[in-house]
């Protein structure tokens, strides 16, 4: 039981096919124009592209090859678009009910109201759009999404007209109704801590294409290709050379004078070059007092040139020993920091954990 | 004070308005949502009266409602007199020369629709006559609102086509604006002073109630 979803689109320029998990949230992550809201708006039915399969849990609601397309109208999705689109002539309780015409009016108010109080704004029932806060605003649109019970929740930016702290409290919110209602929600999104404390599963996309999709938690440490790692805002990406590999042997990656040790888990793995990667909170720093007490796993000189404080984080950019223009990102507790005084020119060990490495394909350009 | 033709013009403008504003809606309601070559053009036909003398539009009113066309001669067999110098002529000329007062402050209302309201209604399930009848026409009421009032007031002014299409005929065809210019060219200026003011008096406070209304409307439809 899932949501299989094929598109192509000749302009915008949209070639996504995925299966997205049943009873999940799933973020689609990616910048702006990688079409993001045209896959939501398609699997809606809110938009006809030039190919396209959408199936919900075996039932197809588009395929261009047969010539069928359900109606919006008539698919069982809640979505809530990037303004709420609330409807600015009715109240909350009546943007809700419009949801329900198909019940009786008894039973839709009741109903309306059940939803405003799941969504905690039942107090607002009789308040219009313009009366309201853009997080009730938010919370309204969700009431007004769920009252149909639909099978999927489409959530497009719902984050992005909402200050910080109402964010927070609408992550909780939507967690908490989609573990009450159980249903699949698809959330588009552009940022990457979002994706992180929302979704469960993660679709990666750029230029209308998927890059990788998978568990977040995967995706987020691991990613495959170049642009993916580009896209999670991984600064260290270098090119190695792999210098001893096959069967039995574990491979070394040759990264100017460093040679680094591959955690391969049993694959072999061809000799010649390798584009990689290593997340900045996974380059570990040797503590200068006590080395002995560090792990010592490939360990690579450098130099410190450049400290940032983040608040409770502090980016570091190093420079490797004897690696011309490679700038190794590093980031650190800002406690560490001050503890063992990195600063601008100091001398430190920092270890590349052969796990933490990431072994990238080449980027591609899209097809044509 | 010539009542006759005060309530013909009454009565005119109703009728017109009763004509009018369903197939304005209809009309603004498709040139505002569906985009197609030559829109530009049907746009400018339906916005000619607003340019052309009424006397022009008039004429060839005039033309085509007489016996020598298919449609005069249609309308003569049907009803045993010509389309011109009657009331139903009158109205005919009438709804024509208002349509760009009708169906222009309509098609703007409906463009002023955000998209995603209309996905929205469809998302709620929403069929296309209950999203018309539920979302649509109350979000474009402020419009309709201001359609039906230039409507109605336009026609109660109108003097051009009115003499053209329909002479003046009492009780038929001769309407207030026509009684003022009788009187005027008969030297009763007093009556025609009297009648002009009644027909300013009506003329301003409708509109002035209208665009309170609209200002009003408007603040509470506003999109958000």
């Amino acid at each position: 039981m899932s949501l299989e979803v094929a598109l192509r689109h000749d302009g915008p320029k949209l070639d996504f096919s995925a299966t997205i998990p049943a009873g999940k949230i799933t973020a689609l992550l990616g910048p702006s124009g990688s079409g993001k809201t045209s896959i939501l708006r398609a699997i809606a039915g809110l938009l006809r592209v030039t190919q396209d399969v959408v199936r919900v849990h075996g039932e197809t609601w588009s395929d261009t090859a047969t010539g069928l397309h359900v109606p919006t109208r008539l698919r069982p999705v809640g979505l809530v678009p990037q303004q709420y689109a609330l409807f600015p002539h009715l109240s909350a309780l009546g943007n809700v009910e419009m949801a329900l015409q198909h019940l009786p009016t008894r039973q839709r108010v009741e109903r309306a109201r059940r939803c405003l109080a799941l969504a905690q704004v039942e107090e607002l029932a009789l308040r219009y759009p313009r009366e309201i806060s853009g997080g009730q605003k938010q919370r309204v649109a969700l009431a007004r999404a769920i009252a149909r019970e639909p099978k999927l929740l489409l959530l497009d930016e719902p984050f992005s007209a909402v200050d910080r702290s109402t964010k927070k409290s609408l992550y909780v919110e939507i967690i908490r109704l989609h573990e009450i209602l159980s249903t699949t929600v698809v959330v588009v999104t552009h940022d990457l801590d979002e994706a992180a404390q929302l979704a469960s599963h993660l679709c990666l996309l750029d230029r209308g294409r998927l890059l990788q999709s998978g568990p977040t938690a995967e995706v987020l440490a691991r990613p495959c290709r170049e642009e993916a790692a580009r896209l999670l805002d991984i600064a260290n990406i270098f090119d190695g050379q792999i210098e001893s590999a096959g069967a039995g042997r574990q491979a070394l990656l040759r990264w100017g004078p460093h040679a680094l040790r591959l955690a391969d888990r049993g694959q072999s793995r061809a000799a010649g070059s390798l584009r990689w990667a290593i997340q900045p909170a996974s380059v570990l720093l040797v503590r200068p007092d006590k080395p002995w007490d560090s792990h010592l796993e490939n360990p690579v000189a450098a130099r410190v040139t450049e400290r940032i404080d983040l608040g409770t984080d502090t980016l570091v950019w190093l420079l490797p020993a004897g690696i011309e223009g490679a700038r190794l990102q590093m980031r650190l507790p800002t406690r560490a920091v001050q503890r063992y005084a990195v600063e601008p020119g100091q001398e430190v060990t920092v270890c590349l954990r052969g796990a933490d490495i990431i072994p990238l394909q080449a980027a591609t350009e899209p097809s044509a | 004070m010539d009542w006759e033709s005060i309530l013909l013009s009454l009565r005119l403008a109703a009728v017109t308005l009763a004509v009018l504003l369903p197939l304005a809606i209809a009309a603004a309601y498709w040139l505002a949502i569906t985009p197609f070559k030559g829109k530009s053009w049907i746009e400018g036909l339906l916005a000619l009266p607003l340019v052309l003398p009424p006397t022009v539009i008039g004429f060839y009113l005039l033309v085509a409602m007489g016996g020598h066309t298919w449609l005069g001669q249609i309308y003569e067999r049907l009803v045993g007199h010509t389309l011109a110098f009657s009331f139903t002529g009158l109205v005919v000329a009438s709804v024509i020369f208002n349509i760009p007062f009708a169906v222009q402050p309509i098609q703007r209302a409906f463009e002023a629709i955000p998209q995603e309201i209309r996905e929205a209604a469809q998302c709620c399930g929403l069929t296309f006559w209950q999203a018309l009848r539920r979302i649509e026409l109350p979000l474009a009421w402020p419009g309709i609102l201001s359609a039906a009032v230039m409507t109605f007031a336009h026609t109660l002014g109108e003097f051009g086509v009115v003499l053209m299409v329909g002479g003046n005929i009492p009780g038929e065809t001769k309407t207030v604006a026509i009684s003022i210019y009788d009187k005027a060219q008969g030297f009763d200026l007093e009556t025609a002073g009297r009648m002009s003011l009644l027909l300013l008096s009506i003329s301003l406070v409708t509109i002035a109630v209208s665009y309170g209304l609209v200002a009003r409307l408007m603040a509470r439809r506003r999109p958000t």
